[in-house]
């Protein structure tokens, strides 16, 4: 059976968008670690938006965001995706490299990679999180990066949403280590049928 | 002279009468489908996000699929004033804007989009007279109604014109 957000209750709506929370939490506590740095998390909003509106929250589709993009397999299978905008990936880049100042947008191989590396830290806790709170075996693959429109990075998620309806669950989260704010948004994508495997997992559906 | 600026969302569809200028913005592994009737100048343009209505559990937003999207589109633009026979076709988009190893269907999309746009096209018998697809690059696309330019945005892969 598949399961579209237009379906779902309020108890179900609000159970997801707390795991999510709890993701993000996760996540940001492995930032911090990677860090070496304390880093702090305002409460992450969870939403269940219309594509168009995620483009607007992210500031526009021709906003130029940096996509990291992975792939889950196990007991559930789908995508997940961090997004970030291109000057918080930068401030991120730098912290990572020792306070380094720089406001380039363009990133060399080296900092691609960090980057890559600090995605793939954020999703895997989160879903290690999600994984925790179930108990269901759940893969991620390696992450790739993109670097573009943020219209153009959020049509693949907004495509795999598509096929069951026109709403993704997206979670902003705003962070922030010193004086230094980054904001980051996971979205997480379930394949069609793993909604159900994670609300039975989750108690709130038989 | 004024234009319309008419702006199409995604897996949404719009036509208008000249003069005006219709786009989209970010189109990444989703297809714009630009319909243009060079007589009347009557102009349309689809953000379509999957190849077909018939497999999705979900169809009832028709913008959403090529196979519905440019049939609705071009019934648009006939009761415009557009003549069916008259209107030709530019594409763009389509691309795979990350790269896994393996290739599953959630990569092929773009290539996916693309080829069912091209189908239905071949059905309705509407010309395409050019195309700007695939690539791993997102773009912003802009369908003048003067002369059926489609003018074409990247992030470092340049404005081009088609």
């Amino acid at each position: 059976m598949a399961i579209s957000f237009d379906e779902l209750n309020h108890l179900q709506l609000d159970v997801l968008k707390e795991i999510g929370n709890i993701g993000a939490g996760n996540a940001v506590t492995s930032l911090a670690k990677m860090l070496d740095k304390r880093v702090d998390m305002a409460v992450p909003k969870a939403n269940i938006l219309g594509f168009d509106k995620v483009t607007q929250i992210l500031g526009g589709e021709e906003m130029l965001v940096v996509g990291i993009l992975l792939n889950v397999t196990g007991d559930i299978t789908g995508s997940m995706m961090f997004t970030m905008d291109i000057h918080a990936a930068r401030q991120l880049v730098n912290i990572l490299f020792g306070n380094k100042v720089s406001t380039s947008l363009e990133f060399d191989e080296l900092e691609l990679s960090a980057l890559k590396e600090i995605g793939n830290i954020l999703t895997a806790s989160y879903l290690s999180a999600l994984a925790g709170l179930t108990n269901l075996k759940i893969l991620p693959s390696v992450p790739e990066l993109a670097i573009d429109m943020a219209g153009a990075i959020l049509s693949v998620p907004a495509i795999e949403f598509g096929k069951i309806g026109d709403s993704v669950l997206y979670i902003e989260t705003e962070f922030s280590e010193g004086i230094t704010k980054v904001f980051g948004d996971f979205l997480l994508i379930p394949d069609v049928d793993s909604y159900e495997v994670l609300l039975k997992a989750l108690g709130v559906i038989e | 002279m004024d234009i319309d600026v008419v702006k199409v969302g995604m897996a949404d569809l719009n036509s208008a009468l000249h003069p005006c200028m219709i786009t989209t913005l970010g189109l990444g592994s989703c297809v714009g489908v630009a319909l243009y009737d060079p007589k009347t100048k009557i102009s349309g343009l689809a953000h379509v996000m999957l190849p077909s209505s018939e497999q999705a559990k979900n169809n009832s937003n028709i913008a959403k699929f090529a196979d519905t999207a440019i049939v609705k589109l071009v019934d648009d633009m006939v009761k415009l004033g557009a003549k069916r026979e008259r209107i030709v076709a530019k594409l763009a988009g389509g691309a795979q804007m990350f790269v896994f190893n393996g290739g599953s269907d959630l990569m092929r999309i773009g290539y996916r989009n693309v080829v069912a746009s091209k189908e239905k096209l071949a059905e309705l018998n509407i010309p395409i007279i050019s195309e700007d697809t695939g690539g791993n690059y997102g773009r912003t696309i802009e369908l003048y109604s003067d002369d059926g330019r489609l003018m074409i945005k990247t992030i470092g892969f340049g404005i081009k014109q088609i």
